[in-house]
């Protein structure tokens, strides 16, 4: 299968990777078989349901959606790199008290994508709405809580983020 | 941080110190979860452990003339094609039948099919490969040659003498049939001042499971030993199954749970492929993984609720219901499913329509038949969504017929709270419930004056917004009754093995199982309350049959109320245990002992006379110190099943605030309401979590989720982008309040709370669009999933 893989070279959660990989691998199956870094889900595989959500060079994507050699050079962040850093560990803290995860599948995702909305509401110095908490996350399916007590959790950290700012 | 509590403080007498019974203390698990270092059995991977994919039948109904496995064999690689046929001699095949449910009759089916596909998506040839893409790859080069036959696909005319009979070795298409008839009916519906006579449509739908379907089967030839890493909810009833099918005992086979990325009701079936792949591990003396992907999950997942009821209700004009009638047809796919059967959907329908109401008369049939689609089988809440829908459906026509007010009606004809024990017209035992409690601590919540109020006022301005109720009942705590006494080895009974470890600290391993409901919390709660330690200072350990005491696992609302009891008795019987050791230490009699905080004390005056760690140390490593005759014990296990109450049921009552735009015929959810009463509430976090999952399940039955076949038996819509399930921005914030009927069959009193959610939304939100439409004059809509454009056609715009 040589002449179909490629060589690619990324850094994940701050580590520099090297690595072959068949030119038709997501980048999601290339982070979880290859760099066995299993806290990225693989759900619907069509880009629906955000399981397998990750940061690449900052932004926000579906893992399942992006080939593992379109981020040759790129920097990417998992789940396991977001809770290292201690990026979202208020965010990670709400969800374990408020109980807005059950089986826990889709957290990683929705984790990822709530920063995502946190952040940019912290730059624009605003707390979003319920309203715009259930648009932001509606990529991301949870089958297990219904949602209110994620809105609930992403709601408390956005107000205790925006309280601290001031 | 909003965290709603409105439970009233119960349990007296279960209020020690160190007492966790309900409090809302967060789960012990969700830390690695949260952090993406849980381990789902997608994610496990073993030595040599190979991959295996399956070529699917494209025809719903085809006899398997030849399979070329030529070209698959010498692709990359592959490490084994295998046919059913060479499979078959590997494991034996199964039928799903059970002897309580009288008549039902199923043919036997192979864990690959042989000769014969019976749906759309039936594995007729497994490929083992090195990668699971290779393994892919290797399907796509088998070549298989059908021969296409005429397929049933709608069950109204599955009983014709027409259609061709599926099964051979069966005389026709009937897989279960149940008629009851109970008081003077036809009298009853004749002296009513109104009937309702109406058909309901439920659209098939499935429990997609965020994480798919997922097994790792290791046979190790040198131990002759199969370990299973299975995504079940019931291990030991799997570990039953793979022995029996293999021809092993029960100790040569471990079933492993890690953690489930949803289960469902999904999760707790014999699945073809997943039983391919454990006797694939046999046969090729290596691991090997399945894990579904969505497209199979959509075509082999159990798909449910795929019934069509004729049905009846007749009231008097003071509101009195006289009678219910239901007819119920339901096409269950080409196999009941193993072991639970396909018939129990239907029985939980004839068994629950009309439960919450004292009407003697009612008359039930249902018939079960079999169709070349994917077979239907158990998902959340079996059965009640329909059953309620169905009742509460009947009810409110019937409010709306007669010009009564839904609530007093139901006000009128709901069992009364101080008429128990009692049973309903179809037997159901009824232990304790509380439906008039309940509804009026909905009225009052949701302030059902004030949203009448607010409806009427934005009705002048062409807004349409509905109000609609559902009361329900739910079976939970499920007794041998459920299953044990059909034949089916699925243990009603649970256990709860406690272990004061040599630093004082508490290991609980259960039979019970984790799905992300929190049993996990429960069980440690449970056993910290009843022994006297911290939260912090309890492990708990489940899914491992070889770890765990022999157990059902988790379904049909047992983990709290079954696998919670049995925990309580063994931190109870733990505690005498300990405090038998302490008084042989102390000179002291136990009974004026007592542990707080992990610390043996006087129970009179709470002074502080030996810490866990230290009887641990005395126990473990200086029993030389012990007076003769004292041995430590200090390990206990406990069981418990239900024997007073075939079925613990719980009731409760939902509400919906939802407005159409006529224009489009897209429903806004505004509001939903749910009063549940569960008896003791051991974390009341966790019930109101278990509730707003299922009433959003359930929603998502009453608006978005149907599978669709064509005339030819295929799935039209096997992607999460063709077939809808809800997601966070269509969702409404929903409102969770409690009553509190503890059963007396258990001294903790606490009764299952997973499935009320689901069983009782689809009707709230049938109910609520039809009371939004009824001023327009719209047809009343009755045909889930309600999307916009039945929506339309019901108000004449289409």
């Amino acid at each position: 299968m040589s002449d179909r893989s490629l060589d690619i070279s990324l850094t994940v959660n701050g580590e520099r990777v090297s690595e072959r990989v068949d030119a038709r691998k997501t980048l999601v199956d290339f982070l979880r078989d290859d760099l066995l870094l299993t806290g990225s889900h693989v759900g619907c595989e069509h880009g629906v349901c955000g399981a397998c959500t990750v940061r690449v060079n900052g932004e926000v994507v579906r893992g399942c959606l992006m080939l593992a050699v379109q981020c040759d050079g790129a920097t990417v962040e998992t789940i396991e790199g977001l809770s290292d850093s201690g990026e979202v560990a208020d965010l990670q803290k709400a969800f374990e008290e408020r109980n807005a995860l059950q089986c826990g599948y889709c957290t990683p995702g929705m984790l990822a994508t709530a920063q995502e909305l946190l952040k940019g509401a912290q730059d624009k110095k605003q707390v979003p709405s319920r309203d715009e908490i259930r648009e932001h996350i509606s990529g991301n399916y949870c089958r297990c809580t219904g949602y209110h007590a994620i809105v609930d959790a992403v709601e408390a950290v956005a107000k205790a983020r925006a309280g601290g700012k001031a | 941080m909003k965290i709603v509590d409105d439970s009233p403080p119960v349990l007296t007498a279960l209020d020690r110190p160190n007492s966790y019974i309900g409090r809302s203390v967060p789960r012990p698990n969700l830390q690695r979860l949260t952090q993406g270092r849980g381990q789902y059995i997608s994610d496990v991977t073993l030595p040599r452990m190979a991959h295996v994919a399956f070529v699917r039948s494209p025809h719903a109904h085809a006899r398997i003339v030849s399979i070329s496995a030529e070209a698959a064999n010498k692709a990359p690689g592959v490490i084994a094609v295998v046919t059913g046929a060479e499979l078959a001699k590997v494991m034996t095949p199964w039928v799903g039948v059970l002897t309580h449910l009288k008549g039902l009759k199923s043919a036997p089916q192979a864990p690959i099919a042989v000769e014969r596909a019976c749906w759309q998506g039936e594995a007729v040839c497994a490929v083992v490969a090195r990668t699971r893409a290779e393994a892919e790859d290797g399907c796509e080069l088998v070549e298989v040659n059908y021969q296409p036959l005429p397929a049933v696909v709608d069950p109204e005319t599955a009983l014709d003498p027409k259609t061709p009979v599926i099964h051979p070795s069966i005389a026709d298409n009937l897989c279960f049939e149940r008629k009851l008839e109970v008081g003077a009916v036809d009298q009853a519906f004749a002296e009513s001042d109104a009937v309702v006579e109406t058909t309901f449509m439920f659209g098939r739908h499935t429990g997609v499971t965020n994480e798919p379907r997922a097994v790792v089967a290791d046979w190790n030839q040198g131990e002759q030993r199969m370990t299973v890493y299975h995504g079940t909810q019931a291990p030991h009833m799997m570990q039953d199954l793979f022995a029996k099918h293999l021809g092993l005992a029960h100790h040569q086979v471990r079933v492993l749970t890690k953690d489930v990325g949803g289960s469902f009701g999904i999760k707790v079936h014999t699945y073809a492929d997943e039983m391919a792949t454990v006797a694939l591990s046999k046969l090729l003396k290596r691991p090997v993984k399945f894990v579904a992907d969505r497209l199979e999950s959509f075509v082999t997942d159990i798909h449910a609720r795929d019934h069509r009821i004729k049905a009846k209700i007749g009231v008097k004009k003071d509101g009195t219901i006289t009678a219910f009638e239901i007819d119920d047809l339901t096409g269950i796919g080409p196999y009941s499913v193993y072991p639970r059967t396909s018939g129990i959907e239907a029985n939980q329908v004839v068994n629950l329509t009309g439960g919450p109401y004292k009407c003697p008369n009612y008359r039930a049939q249902a018939r079960v038949v079999f169709t070349n689609k994917n077979v239907m089988c158990q998902y959340r809440a079996v059965g009640h969504p329909i059953a309620v829908a169905v009742t509460e459906g009947l009810v409110e026509q019937a409010a709306a017929k007669i010009g009564m007010d839904p609530l007093e009606l139901r006000r009128r004809n709901l069992i009364a709270d101080d008429a128990y024990p009692t049973q309903s017209a179809s037997g159901l035992k009824f232990e304790l419930l509380s439906h008039h409690e309940a509804l009026a601590h909905l009225d009052a919540m949701m302030n059902y004056a004030g949203l009448r109020a607010e409806q009427s006022r934005l009705r002048e301005k062409g807004i349409y917004r509905g109000i609609g109720f559902a009361s329900f009942i739910e079976v939970t705590n499920p007794s041998a009754a459920f299953y044990g006494v059909g034949g089916a080895r699925i243990t009603s009974q649970d256990g709860a093995t406690v272990k004061l470890d040599a630093q004082g600290n508490i290991s609980i391993a259960s039979g019970v199982t984790e799905q992300g409901q929190g049993a996990e919390a429960v069980m440690a709660q449970c056993v910290a309350s009843a022994f006297g330690v911290p939260l912090d200072k309890v492990r708990v350990i489940t899914g491992d049959t070889d770890n765990t005491p022999y157990g059902g696992g988790t379904w049909a609302s047992r983990a709290a109320g079954i696998g919670g009891e049995a925990a309580w008795q063994a931190g109870k019987a733990l505690r005498q245990n300990v405090l038998a050791v302490a008084g042989a230490m102390l000179q002291a009699k136990p009974e004026d002992l007592d542990i707080r905080n992990s610390v043996v004390v006087d129970s009179a005056t709470g002074n502080e006379r030996l810490p866990l760690e230290e009887l641990a140390r005395v126990a473990y490593f200086r029993p030389d110190t012990l007076p003769a005759g004292i041995q430590a014990e200090l390990m206990v296990t406990r069981h418990y099943v239900p024997r007073a109450w075939p079925f613990a049921f719980t009731n409760g009552i939902q509400a919906s605030y939802l407005e159409v735009d006529t224009d489009t015929g897209f429903v806004k959810l505004l509001k939903h309401w749910c009063v549940e009463d569960c008896g003791t509430i051991i974390n009341p976090q966790l019930v109101d979590e278990q509730i707003r999952g299922g009433v959003v399940q359930g929603i998502g039955a009453a608006l978005f989720e149907h599978c669709l076949y064509d005339e030819r038996g295929q799935l039209r819509n096997g992607t999460m982008a063709d077939y809808l399930v809800p997601m966070a921005v269509e969702m409404p914030d929903i409102e969770c309040g409690h009553v509190v009927s503890p059963t007396a069959d258990s001294e903790l009193g606490a009764k299952g709370a997973g499935e009320a959610g689901t069983a009782g939304a689809p009707a709230c939100v049938m109910n609520a669009i039809n009371d939004a439409l009824r001023p327009l004059g719209a047809a009343t809509l009755t045909d889930m999933p309600f999307t916009p454009d039945k929506i339309l056609r019901a108000l004449g715009k289409v």
